[in-house]
């Protein structure tokens, strides 16, 4: 579903160059990507670089993987077999994201058993928009229109990420998106055209939903003292400032075609920078959510350890099979 | 982890007849069979294709980037591969 700039907070992610790195290959590589050349697995490239893909590409991955959880226990409750349907297809796909990109990172040198561990364990940090909970109906439709919609915002731009294996997924993933922000809108539209309770409902999803959409993005860019070298690398081609107001500027209208308020009084059109200007961002929420202790945090861990460890015997057994089948052939 | 590691398999895919395989990303499996399931899961939930191919990621070798300049570079001169190298007098029409 879509990575966040975490990379700023704590000290196990810093984006430093290492000091020791060949000056004259640093210049070749940064010459290839100001040249718009991609870089490939197999290219040579300064150890932060690597790095910081390795740990944007696998929280991106972890997020799209955990996303699964708050949509998942809609999928029993949904409203209609339509609804059901289209929520099922949407949750594979997050699935399917979460795979390709784990399937990106493992190219450059990380094995999926170590990426399933660092989430698993709490090491990895994944979006903050998993640890909140969907409470009702109406929060399925806020997730597709608004969190989608974030995601959007900033997939687009990666793309054209200089890293190919990260491009070439954010790509076909870009290409699902798309759908899972309109089956949101959807439903969102159906519960304001609806009675009045429903509509309630889709106001009262709104209004829990913004400003956790809204630090999708990160922290702001004065905050955001590593930008420059993912920028330089052109693994980021935006700020998260810039990418926030572009998500702004989208929602506010289709918040008026639904009928219902963006929950910020200081909400406001500017005419001068033809931009809507937004209140203050609660960002000791952000914080308190990434340290762990989000609305759902703990059941979010807990139910993916769970399910992983309840597949336990599954892999074991396919293992096994695999092998009793190998070793046959060999007799044979 | 203690736990063995699931092998990994690249997928390509054929979008339609008349195509080549192309690569579309990679999947682990515990085996070929169960590759191929775990592709078109993974690949193709949009119609990308009709026919998939799984081959073990590590039986593919590969040509090494630092080669490049001695493996692509020589052709670079060889213009007269190039039909367009040679002068035929506009009346002759296509050729």
């Amino acid at each position: 579903m879509y990575t966040q700039a975490l990379n700023t907070s704590g000290s196990a992610s810093r984006l430093e160059v290492r000091s020791d790195e060949d000056p004259e290959r640093m210049a070749r590589f940064q010459a290839r990507i100001d040249a718009e050349d991609r870089i490939e697995a197999n290219d040579w490239m300064p150890e932060a670089y690597r790095r910081t893909l390795i740990r944007q590409i696998s929280q991106h991955a972890h997020s799209e993987i955990v996303g699964q959880l708050p949509e998942g226990r809609w999928l029993t409750r949904a409203p209609s077999l339509r609804r059901k349907a289209a929520l099922l297809a949407k949750v594979q796909d997050e699935c399917g994201h979460g795979l390709y990109l784990y399937a990106a990172a493992e190219t450059l040198g990380i094995s999926r058993e170590d990426l399933t561990e660092q989430l698993l364990s709490g090491r990895a940090k994944y979006s903050s928009i998993f640890n909140y909970p969907a409470l009702t109906w109406a929060d399925i439709g806020a997730i597709g229109w608004l969190v989608d919609g974030a995601a959007i915002m900033n997939q687009i731009p990666l793309c054209r990420c200089s890293y190919g294996p990260y491009a070439r997924a954010m790509v076909r993933v870009c290409k699902e998106e798309s759908f899972h922000q309109r089956q949101g809108y959807e439903i969102m539209l159906t519960l304001c055209r609806g009675t009045p309770e429903q509509k309630a409902m889709a106001q009262d999803a709104l209004n829990r939903w913004w400003w956790p959409a809204m630090m999708m993005f990160g922290p702001p860019d004065s905050q955001s003292q590593h930008s420059d070298t993912s920028m330089a690398w052109k693994i980021k081609r935006f700020t998260n400032d810039e990418l926030r107001q572009r998500f702004v500027d989208a929602m506010v209208p289709q918040a008026r075609i639904l009928g219902i308020e963006v929950p910020d009084l200081d909400l406001a059109w500017d005419e001068a920078t033809q931009h809507f200007s937004f209140g203050v961002i609660d960002w000791e929420e952000f914080r308190q959510v990434l340290a762990g202790n989000g609305p759902c945090n703990r059941e979010r861990l807990t139910d993916r350890n769970e399910a992983h460890a309840d597949g336990a015997w599954v892999r074991e057994a396919a293992l096994a099979h695999a092998e009793k089948r190998r070793a046959r052939k060999i007799a044979a | 982890m203690t736990e063995q590691r699931t092998p990994l398999w690249e997928v390509f895919i054929r979008s339609r007849n008349g195509l080549a395989h192309k690569h579309a990303g990679s999947v682990h499996a515990a085996d070929a069979e169960m590759a191929l399931q775990a592709a078109r899961d993974v690949y193709t939930r949009r119609g990308e294709g009709l026919s998939l191919w799984v081959v073990p990621s590590d039986a593919i070798t590969a040509s090494d980037p630092a080669d490049k300049g001695m493996l692509f570079e020589p052709t670079s001169s060889k213009i007269y591969r190039h039909p367009t190298f040679y002068k035929v007098p506009d009346d002759v029409g296509h050729m």
